[in-house]
């Protein structure tokens, strides 16, 4: 039970792709300049993310030592074309959303870098959490990034969430500031780098803040056994 | 020495079967939903040729009657591209023709330019872009409504000389921040008609094949 907590906590925050491992940098800046955006490519890099690590679990024992490089990119990349024509043939509406996103999620390196750390070395219900959770914290990073650049450019937030919701979600568009005149760095590549050096900078005050209380704790608990 | 080239020998027939499987899967999956796929496509095309001419205002095979358009100075394509021709009881009603800003903020605006026979405009569909997301993207229909006001002009409404943004002493408004996607829109769609003009009845004539 705790390995799976671990498993939650470092794909969440500890190790988290997007700001800790730094690892699919390319998709992530690209792709983070609205919300909506950031949540098609989050969703398209889950399913690959899970789908990858599940499949490469399965075929740990079977994948030769010197060779599973090649075999994991050769696995991702039948992975990758696999979803993009499935979903091209038979959730084109979907396609026509998600589908840009989904060639770009090859270039995303923490999908290898997860299964060679990961599920090449655990079984199958581990290394399926872990791609989920991998995923969600790379998707909770692209979110952020996403609203930060989408408010501080263009003064809105979820703009445009009829494309990938529907014409009902028309009304999930919230103008945060009336007659913005817009900032126009926020949304080109400058400001997804500047807007990534942010969050990590956040995340390690957070960090440190937790560090600073945390000795007191341990020192209780050592008490404690001692005791 | 003998077990290393065993070894070797496993590592690499075990490489190639994975790679026969993975591309296996993969070539199955193609063979499956090609003609989804490209079904698919034909849908999308067409309900955008729907979008600037009404499917009741024609009773033709308009993915069928089609001519390819070589690359064309006045379109500024650079490759051949299609028109499409919609007819209703073999009287011309209109063409579906590519048209390409070459003067974007950011590169090429690839647009779908559908012209009535009498040289009015059904409507412009921007297909391909580049432009800023927030600024110049407003030519999108996705995005915003602007593209719309295309519809029902022609070279005479407004006259000839007003067919620039308002910036530019025309008729037509440029989005705050942006006025040269505007811009390069306005223009292409105004050669478009222009092209029109002169050559849309090569741009209707049926050619030998088809008949």
């Amino acid at each position: 039970m705790n390995a799976y907590k671990q498993i939650i906590i470092d794909g969440l925050w500890k190790n988290n792709p997007g700001i800790v491992q730094l690892l699919g940098l390319c998709p992530l800046l690209a792709v983070s300049n609205t919300v909506v955006n950031a949540l098609g490519l989050g969703l398209a890099t889950i399913l690959t993310l899970v789908a990858s690590n599940g499949l490469i679990s399965l075929l740990r024992n079977q994948i030769p030592d010197e060779a599973r490089l090649p075999v994991f990119v050769m696995i991702i990349a039948s992975i990758v074309t696999i979803i993009e024509l499935s979903m091209n043939a038979w959730f084109h509406e979907l396609y026509l959303i998600l589908g840009i996103f989904i060639p770009l999620i090859v270039t995303n390196c923490s999908i290898i870098g997860r299964a060679e750390a990961f599920a090449a070395r655990n079984s199958v219900g581990p290394a399926l959490l872990d791609g989920l959770m991998m995923g969600l914290g790379f998707t909770a990073v692209l979110i952020v990034l996403g609203g930060m650049r989408e408010l501080i450019g263009q003064g809105t937030l979820f703009s445009q969430a009829h494309l990938m919701f529907g014409e009902a979600a028309r009304g999930f568009s919230i103008t945060v500031i009336e007659d913005y005149r817009g900032f126009l760095m926020a949304l080109l590549p400058p400001g997804a780098f500047i807007g990534l050096g942010l969050i990590v900078a956040l995340k390690n005050v957070i960090d440190s803040r937790l560090a600073r209380r945390e000795p007191k704790v341990a020192v209780v608990e050592a008490e404690t056994v001692a005791g | 020495m003998m077990d290393l080239q065993k070894h070797i020998l496993r590592v690499g027939l075990l490489l190639g079967l994975f790679a026969i499987v993975a591309t296996t899967l993969v070539a199955l999956t193609e063979t499956s939903t090609r003609e989804q796929i490209k079904e698919n496509e034909r849908e999308a095309l067409l309900s955008g040729i729907n979008a600037l001419i009404p499917h009741e205002q024609y009773d033709n095979e308009i993915l069928q009657d089609t001519i390819l358009l070589d690359a064309t100075e006045e379109l500024a394509t650079e490759g051949p591209t299609t028109v499409y021709r919609a007819r209703k009881q073999g009287e011309n009603v209109a063409v579906v023709l590519t048209a390409v800003a070459p003067n974007g903020y950011s590169g090429q605006i690839k647009m779908l330019v559908g012209i009535y026979a009498d040289g009015t405009l059904a409507g412009v569909r921007v297909i391909n872009h580049k432009e800023t997301p927030g600024l110049g993207d407003k030519i999108d229909e996705k995005k915003a409504d602007w593209i719309f006001q295309f519809e029902g002009l022609s070279l005479t409404k407004p006259a000839s000389a007003k067919w620039k943004v308002q910036k530019d002493g025309g008729e037509f408004d440029q989005f705050t921040g942006a006025t040269i996607t505007p811009r390069a829109v306005v223009g292409a769609v105004k050669r478009a008609l222009e092209y029109f003009r002169s050559h849309g009845d090569e741009l209707f004539a049926v050619t030998e094949e088809e008949s």
